[in-house]
């Protein structure tokens, strides 16, 4: 019986973009559906009735949400290729906590830098190089925080990439000067097709935060 | 020999999700109780990003984030599964504990440090996300089903940390009539013996915690 896979995601949401990546990266062909989120579809509402978010993937109509949730579901029963978690326990803890700590960390000082002023958004600038310098740190010299092969940790934090341009231009810095790492590592992944194929151009992520931000008044 | 330590504290809630596991599966371990405010340094260590309990070390390797560190557990000790072998379930599994400490654990904790209309607004928030969590228990006696499991250890603090914090401030969160599933479950989770006998001491918990409230609650003007 042929699977059937459902996307409800919104093209800019880097959480959604993980999941996209690891459909991608194990070549499941699925329906792509993209909400509007000031109007929510009742599908939306009815597959994630507790959050009302987006990504969420239903697979066989049963709804999977929070994107780091669906990426380990899509890797447990898709578990025959192109392994996204490594198979050693320790190695699969060391993932999930770096996964965790991006969770953690960058949505928060994101915030800190797009809706605050002066001082306060000073201190979100210096805490967002603080987290990506941690990062830095654990991804080494590895190509891939996976180690050689592209993993859980990478595909957590790149979509983060496609930002990139719009937190520069709206925080005021410059993040290759301060974290080249991290920047030659983004760049190493988007010469993946999946990543490539997945990651808006920043640009087009920019002017939609723009929007964003004139609409609600931000800044 | 396998070596394992854990470093907690005598209260944290977070640790005994791992010991309720270790002991669970029969699992022998050390313990290494913290001082928060005077971290060894084997802990800044084995923890430098967070510097938090509670940390396993298995075999000299660190494993932090109380939720990891049970799939951790179960991934490494097969016996006595906490996590249900079916991805759709470990993924629904997974979504509550979540729920769990990103939604009810602070809404609640948001009732036990405010005074007034604030704490009124926050047991609005925190019975809403009760009110998910007790349809979770339908036709179930435990969240895993017949057995305790990973969505139970994640609630754990429900069974005995919230009757606590109810008791300072004078405020009932789950009542048997609004929310008789998961009364149930506390009884039934609370006296399961592996659970039982790992309680921190009850008297020194409302010690700790009544301080913590007046700290709270002296830092804002009385509504």
């Amino acid at each position: 019986m042929a699977d059937e896979v459902v996307l409800l995601d919104f093209w800019p949401s880097m959480f959604g973009m993980r999941v996209r990546i690891a459909l991608a990266e194990k070549g499941i062909k699925y329906e792509y559906k993209d909400e509007d989120l000031r109007n929510k579809s009742p599908l939306l509402l009815e597959m994630n009735p507790i959050h009302k978010k987006i990504p969420v993937l239903i697979h066989n109509g049963k709804p999977v949400c929070e994107s780091l949730i669906i990426v380990q579901y899509i890797d447990e029963v898709w578990k025959d290729r192109c392994p996204l978690l490594p198979i050693d326990p320790y190695q699969r803890a060391h993932s999930r906590f770096w996964a965790d700590f991006v969770d953690k960390k960058v949505i928060e000082v994101l915030m800190k830098i797009s809706t605050t002023k002066g001082e306060e958004k000073e201190a979100g600038k210096m805490e967002f190089f603080e987290i990506f310098k941690i990062l830095e740190g654990e991804l080494g010299d590895k190509p891939y925080f996976g180690g050689e092969t592209f993993g859980f940790v990478d595909l957590s934090l790149i979509p983060y990439y496609s930002w990139f341009y719009a937190i520069e231009t709206i925080g005021e810095l410059n993040i290759e000067a301060e974290c080249p790492k991290i920047v030659a590592w983004a760049k190493k992944c988007l010469q993946k097709e999946t990543v490539a194929k997945t990651l808006p151009d920043q640009k087009k992520v920019y002017e939609y935060v723009e929007q964003m931000r004139k609409k609600f008044g931000n800044g | 020999m396998a070596e394992l330590k854990l470093f907690r504290t005598w209260s944290t809630p977070f640790a005994l999700r791992v010991v309720w596991a270790l002991n669970l599966k029969g699992i022998q371990y050390d313990t290494i109780f913290e001082d928060l405010s005077n971290k060894s340094s084997l802990l800044l260590q084995y923890n430098p990003i967070y510097k938090k309990v509670p940390v396993l070390v298995h075999n000299g390797k660190p494993l932090v984030e109380s939720l990891l560190i049970l799939e951790y557990i179960d991934e490494t000790w097969k016996q006595t599964p906490l996590l249900p072998e079916d991805p759709s379930e470990r993924a629904t599994a997974r979504f509550w504990a979540k729920f769990g400490d990103d939604k009810v654990l602070l809404s609640v904790w948001n009732v036990f440090i405010k005074q007034g209309k604030d704490q009124e607004e926050a047991i609005v928030t925190a019975q809403e996300n009760l009110g998910f969590v007790e349809r979770q228990l339908t036709g179930k006696k435990f969240f895993n089903g017949e057995t305790i499991g990973f969505v139970d250890l994640a609630f754990g603090w429900l069974a005995n940390l919230l009757s606590v914090w109810e008791e300072i401030c004078g405020v009932t969160l789950i009542d048997h009539e609004k929310f008789p599933m998961l009364s149930e479950w506390i009884q039934n989770f609370a006296g399961a013996p592996i659970i039982k006998e790992s309680w921190p001491p009850r008297d020194k918990l409302i010690t700790k915690y009544q301080a913590l409230r007046e700290v709270y609650t002296s830092k804002e003007a009385p509504k």
